[in-house]
């Protein structure tokens, strides 16, 4: 092969490869296309997240709050100032369904399913410390229904919903047995010898319902369903302990027998949630 | 509502959720089926004598493709069409094995690049989610990744075969579908981990054209074809 013809051969491919670079080409007009596509779809993905985050954070400051019910004289209080945190909690997640609109939920379920199952464990503690019952799926989605104005096409408010899946309502619940749990503790060390009684029965009932559910639920439910079997057992001690020495103990020496006997029931690889 | 209550209405949410899996799974077993029975039609083309048939063999693919279709329909009709990203993850590699091999399938016949559009008829499903199910940009663009390294494998086997052209083609196809997937903003997500392979299979058909270039092969090819 002469030279002149390499040199040839050479510039035919170089224009070759400026032909794939055409911005004209077909190709690249339709790639730009799914760019535009995957960027909005991350970009709302990303916000999904973003107020996941929000949503969790302010569940757990409401859980916080909630915990100190044990220790208060008035309760309806406490249970007040955390239906106004539960509130802005559903601002955000009005936020969420807003973003939802016209999605698909299980698109961008993986977005916001952490902060979702904070918001069934805060707001099913909650009713719990009200009512003494176990919140149903439907009075928890009956909450989560906004308006939004719309602006611009006349007086059409349009109603949003946000439904939580039975899955994430499941898990929520499943995190409120560890409330539950030190709560039960908590509302013994300060004298309170009804509760612990209260709330073995109905640890009691949710451990019965999850163990009906056993293997057909998701992955995750027979991964907690070992926490729950440990905070149950807790409980059960607790009032054990309580049936069979409070008779004995004077009530303010209560208090040591049992927080040395919890201290011995926790297990070291349970994170304190 | 009792707790006991609450727990069996979830206990036959969750059942009736499994049901749904189970009628998907078999259809998607039968699907796979499909998928490597049109995958093993077009694997002929990288023997020495599969170059010569290709239009027979696309032509093989396309039937298969018809009941590709019917099985398609089947699987629409399994579950409420709404919930689509939700048993996503039961179709989501056999749709794209079937992106893959439609995209083939055009590329023999066309030389070009399958649209979503075209991918989405050859399945006999939709494009926009708004219509029902329908094939995931993501998807696709997993499908269209596969097909590169596929081709980089063909431009060998065509070197063997002794079609000096291809490569060359090829090469060209590959470096478009690069630049194109440059254009894109990946995440940290399994298309990505796919698109970083796709530089070793624009790399491995470089060094078929240069292997070509410089003893002259790809030239005489073209010179023959002018004759």
């Amino acid at each position: 092969m002469s030279k002149r013809e390499d040199d040839r051969c050479g510039r035919k491919l170089k224009t070759e490869a400026e032909v794939c670079m055409n911005p004209d080409s077909s190709v690249i007009a339709a790639f730009k296309v799914f760019q535009q596509e995957l960027d909005t779809k991350h970009d709302k993905h990303e916000r999904l997240v973003k107020i996941s985050r929000d949503v969790t954070i302010e569940s757990k400051r409401t859980i916080f709050l909630l915990h100190r019910v044990t220790s208060v004289p008035d309760v309806e209080e406490i249970l007040t100032e955390a239906d106004v945190k539960l509130d802005a909690v559903r601002q955000k997640i009005g936020q969420i369904a807003e973003e939802l609109k016209g999605e698909d939920l299980h698109q961008f379920h993986r977005a916001f399913t952490p902060g979702i199952q904070e918001y069934v464990e805060a707001v099913s503690f909650h009713h719990f410390i009200r009512h003494r019952t176990l919140i149903s799926l439907e009075e928890i989605n009956a909450r989560l229904v906004f308006m939004r104005e719309n602006k611009g096409e006349g007086e059409v408010a349009c109603v949003l919903t946000f439904q939580i899946t039975p899955t994430d309502y499941l898990l929520g619940v499943a995190d409120l047995t560890g409330e539950l749990m030190r709560m039960c503790i908590s509302s013994v060390g300060n004298g309170d010898i009804d509760t612990p009684f209260q709330l073995s029965g109905f640890l009691r009932q949710i451990h019965d319902g999850f163990s009906y559910i056993g293997n057909t639920g998701p992955y995750e439910v027979s991964k907690k369903l070992h926490t729950l079997r440990q905070s149950l057992g807790k409980v059960e001690d607790a009032c054990y302990t309580l049936r069979v020495r409070g008779s004995e103990i004077p009530k303010h020496m209560l208090v040591d027998v049992f927080t040395s006997r919890a201290a011995t029931h926790l297990d070291p690889e349970e994170p304190m949630v | 509502m009792s707790v006991t209550e609450m727990f069996s209405y979830i206990q036959g949410f969750l059942s009736a959720d499994q049901d749904i899996r189970e009628d998907i799974r078999k259809v998607v077993q039968v699907l796979e089926q499909t998928a490597r029975e049109i995958l093993t039609v077009l694997q002929s083309v990288h023997q020495p004598s599969g170059f010569k048939d290709i239009p027979t063999k696309c032509l093989k693919a396309r039937e298969l493709f018809c009941t590709v279709r019917n099985h398609t329909g089947e699987l629409k009709t399994k579950f409420p069409v709404e919930q689509y990203y939700r048993y996503h993850e039961h179709w989501r590699f056999v749709l794209q094995r079937l992106a893959f091999l439609a995209a083939f399938v055009v590329y023999l016949e066309s030389e070009s690049l399958v649209t979503r559009e075209e991918v989405a008829k050859i399945l006999a499903i939709e494009v926009d989610r708004e219509k029902g199910f329908h094939l995931d940009v993501e998807d696709y663009l997993a499908g269209v990744l596969i097909l590169a390294s596929e081709l980089s494998r063909l431009a060998v086997n065509s070197v063997t075969a002794g079609d000096y052209g291809r490569p060359l083609r090829i090469s060209n196809f590959i470096n478009e579908l690069d630049s194109g997937f440059r254009l894109l903003n990946l995440k940290n997500d399994p298309l990505r981990k796919r698109y970083d392979g796709l530089k070793y299979d624009v790399k491995k058909i470089e060094e078929v054209v240069y292997d070509l270039s410089i003893r002259g092969l790809a030239k005489e090819q073209e010179s023959g074809g002018d004759k």
